[in-house]
């Protein structure tokens, strides 16, 4: 059996880990293609229906129709709950119900692994209705620059919130508890981080708070990308390390996990 | 192979696992028994560091088990007690996930899922979701699934639970040529006969503490080897003796007395073992305490 481990050297666990957790998500993904597109799209076309043509396709805002100040907000909020969404149920049943999270516990890879292979699968999930947004906003005749940095960072911000699913899926003990999660804190910050309305017109005291949030980092660097093109250095920084904390804490808890 | 070091898990203030030591050999077919609750899942799963020990060691082939051990994991096999295949993928995909985690070349992956497949008697279910599998199937998958990657140890958590005798059987006739091959099985069960059927050695647990340790011969020469059932009055009581013709004696004098309806004697089996054991008592024989070298247990009816 010894000989059998030295036979494959070369593949490294941490690949190992990676490619299998990439692999079967997109075993998934592929099998549910129609059925996921097809629910991706419907909350974005309602936002789009709704702020858009149904409020503001006559107002202009800050300089731009109402439409094109809103849809990177839209696509801010919609990338968020999907990544999020992408991770914390699906783990947290595979944790709490199905126990199929203890098939990767007890393989040879290391942890890092796993967290590295959740958080971007789930941020790949959370790409892809971002990019299905995007397709729609051009169906229905909106122009926006969308260049490589406006997709970087909003990659960004998938890596944040797979981050934030992880950790939470691996931290709570109930799968009740991942609503609270999103009654508590993605609700709140999608209608509170700039997506609607420009943090310009509240108090001070308050925009202090939003600008601790995530998402209000998301919805500003998109929408400078693509109403100015001018770099959004401070939202790059912000989002990076909130994706390097919420990876650190993920990693934390599964060593933590099921103890 | 594997050394249990006076292993003990505390969740608050009840204690499942308490001061367990163990050595499991090389090549060993080990039984873990108890009743539900007797620690023997935390056990394993302290082994697979899916729980973390309030203290005490695990050593594996010489080295400390964990969360990442890795090479200490690969020569491991798991088969859980609850049924963790990926519903959504098919026999095969669940297979190649995890030769895929161990690290497995694709072409090795092919070969290997084709022969175990084979081996757990379902080449032809190979594609379908494993959803649609029976109870059975799900465990053969299970067991194929832990064999991939050719581990050395293989732990299987009461992997009988809940199926059929035949099918239970069939299970049985698996298992028992996985340790012709040489691998050495930890395996746990509330089920008597399975011990008695698969194990060389056999440790009893209850309430977290191991109780007995021994071959199932010794274990069931130990309580008695013959024992005679009688029903007194809905209180059902086990005699055991050291011969067959000290349990003939001691029915011919029930019989006498006008008490010898519905009495049975038969050899014991792990099963009086463990009911012995369940009731409290050591397992030593009392000579001749009682008439005819007897030792009696008395269990009411709310204990079954």
């Amino acid at each position: 059996m010894e000989q059998q481990a030295a036979k494959n050297p070369s593949i490294s666990p941490l690949w190992a880990g990676i490619s299998t957790i990439l692999w079967q998500e997109y075993l998934i993904f592929s099998r549910r293609f129609w059925k996921n597109t097809a629910s991706t799209m419907v909350t974005p076309i309602l936002y789009l229906f709704a702020f858009g043509f149904g409020l503001g396709r006559g107002i202009r805002f800050e300089g731009v129709s109402y439409l094109e100040f809103v849809i990177p907000g839209i696509v801010a909020l919609s990338t968020m709950t999907s990544s999020f969404n992408a991770v914390a149920t699906p783990l947290n049943i595979s944790r709490l119900y199905d126990k199929t999270f203890e098939e990767y516990l007890t393989a040879p890879i290391p942890m890092i692994s796993l967290t590295i292979g959740r958080i971007l699968a789930g941020a790949f999930r959370g790409m892809f209705s971002g990019l299905v947004m995007l397709a729609l906003t051009m169906v229905f005749g909106v122009h926006l620059h969308i260049g490589g940095l406006f997709l970087l960072l909003l990659f960004l911000n998938c890596l944040v919130f797979s981050g934030f699913g992880f950790w939470a899926a691996l931290t709570i003990q109930s799968h009740s508890e991942i609503n609270k999660f999103n009654a508590f804190v993605i609700s709140p910050m999608s209608f509170l981080c700039g997506t609607f309305f420009s943090l310009q017109n509240i108090p001070q005291f308050l925009s202090a708070f939003l600008y601790i949030l995530p998402l209000t980092h998301t919805t500003n660097g998109l929408r400078t990308l693509s109403l100015t093109q001018t770099f959004p250095l401070d939202s790059f920084i912000a989002l990076t390390l909130y994706a390097l904390l919420f990876f650190g804490l993920g990693l934390r808890a599964c060593y933590q996990v099921e103890e | 192979m594997i050394v249990l070091e006076s292993l003990t898990k505390r969740f608050d203030n009840r204690t499942v696992v308490d001061n367990l030591s163990l050595h499991i050999r090389p090549g060993e077919f080990f039984g873990l028994l108890g009743p539900n609750g007797a620690g023997k899942t935390t056990t394993i799963r302290m082994l697979m560091t899916l729980a973390r020990a309030t203290s005490g060691r695990i050593i594996i082939g010489g080295q400390d088990m964990t969360r990442n051990a890795m090479a200490l994991k690969s020569k491991i096999g798991l088969v859980p007690q609850h049924i963790n295949l990926d519903g959504e993928l098919t026999a095969r995909e669940n297979l190649d996930m995890h030769g895929r985690l161990f690290g497995l070349r694709p072409e090795e992956r092919k070969s290997r899922i084709t022969e175990l497949l084979e081996f757990v008697e379902m080449p032809d279910r190979a594609n379908e979701p494993v959803r649609k599998f029976s109870g059975g199937m799900k465990r053969r998958i299970l067991i194929a699934r832990a064999l991939m990657h050719r581990p050395q140890i293989l732990l299987l958590d009461e992997p009988t639970i809940g199926l059929d005798p035949m099918t239970r059987r069939r299970m049985w006739d698996l298992v028992r040529k996985l340790n012709t091959g040489g691998q050495t099985i930890l395996l746990t069960t509330h089920y008597l006969e399975e011990a008695e059927a698969l194990c060389n050695r056999v440790a009893l647990m209850n309430k977290g503490k191991l109780v007995e340790l021994g071959t199932p011969e010794e274990l069931k020469t130990k309580v008695g080897p013959f024992v005679v059932e009688t029903d007194d009055g809905g209180l059902r009581r086990s005699h055991f003796f050291p011969t067959r013709e000290a349990g003939s004696l001691f029915i011919q004098d029930l019989q006498q007395d006008g008490k010898g309806s519905s009495v049975s004697l038969r050899a014991s089996n792990l099963e009086d073992v463990f009911i012995h054991l369940t009731s409290g008592d050591s397992l030593s024989m009392e000579e001749g305490t009682s008439k005819r070298d007897s030792k009696t247990i008395n269990h009411r009816a709310k204990d079954f």
